[in-house]
């Protein structure tokens, strides 16, 4: 059972949001006393896709949720948009692969340094990722 | 618009990022570092990022880039001072950053320059020039 603890959005439009977004998820995740590696990987994971959602859909709202399972706290994020949407997820899990003029590795590299990592996306409706990293783990 | 200082120092580029980056200003960094290799005929970039702690892969292709650039304009760039925990994540997003030279610090960073552009004291020349920050 995961309880959320607190939520808050934030709205990602421009490029400043950005900064701001990961300075709010930051004090979230130093506040749940969570390691500097952990962060590291949880606002990397964040970087990326927050880029995804300015890049591909031109902003949208992340919502940064504060978790507990048990004994363990979590931060979860869950970043939507209403933009294109991704035709095949598959494909776009694959290290490598991009429509962008990208490395590719944004959602299998970002899937990587989290928890738990999920990916819904309608095309021509938007895409909703959510990741979650707990404090130790 | 925030920019990022870049110092020359004889034959080298010495750049201190101080400040977390963002997209717009690795790419003016980029743009900027490359021009200056090109102005300067500086030998060897030295790029510093013991203050940034998080490096994404999109500011991990501009580290690439900026090396690659910087190579085929005939210098060596070294990045030094990497935090642990971003070496960690870069491994596991699946950037290990090949073909660029890292130094755990500044000094070593300089001695690795130093070498590897077989440091004769050709910067012999440039003193005359007065925009050279030391001596």
């Amino acid at each position: 059972m995961i309880l959320s603890l607190s939520k808050d959005a934030v709205q990602v439009l421009k490029e400043q949001d950005v900064v701001f977004l990961k300075n709010r998820v930051k004090e979230v995740a130093v506040k749940i006393k969570m390691g500097l590696v952990n962060q590291t990987r949880l606002l990397t994971a964040a970087s990326e896709l927050v880029r995804n959602m300015m890049r591909y859909a031109n902003g949208g709202v992340c919502i940064i949720e504060v978790v507990s399972s048990g004994r363990n706290n979590g931060v979860r994020l869950t970043f939507s948009d209403q933009g294109p949407g991704i035709p095949d997820i598959d494909a776009a899990m694959r290290d490598g692969f991009s429509t962008g003029k990208s490395l590719g590795l944004g959602l299998p590299g970002t899937k990587r340094l989290v928890n738990e990592f999920n990916i819904k996306s309608k095309v021509g409706e938007g895409t909703v990722v959510t990741i979650l990293k707990w404090a130790n783990g | 618009m925030d920019k990022i200082p870049i110092l020359r120092m004889g034959n080298f580029l010495l750049v201190t990022i101080q400040v977390d980056l963002y997209d717009r200003l690795a790419l003016n960094l980029e743009a900027d570092l490359v021009q200056m290799v090109n102005k300067t005929g500086a030998k060897g970039v030295l790029i510093d990022i013991s203050a940034v702690s998080i490096v994404d892969s999109f500011m991990g292709r501009i580290i690439g880039n900026i090396a690659s650039m910087s190579k085929i304009l005939d210098a060596e760039t070294v990045v030094v001072g990497m935090q642990p925990a971003v070496a960690i994540t870069l491994i596991e997003l699946g950037l290990p950053l090949k073909g660029v030279h890292t130094a755990l610090d500044m000094e070593k960073g300089m001695d690795m320059l130093k070498s590897m552009i077989g440091f004769t004291g050709g910067d012999v020349e440039d003193q005359t020039d007065d925009d050279s920050i030391i001596e």
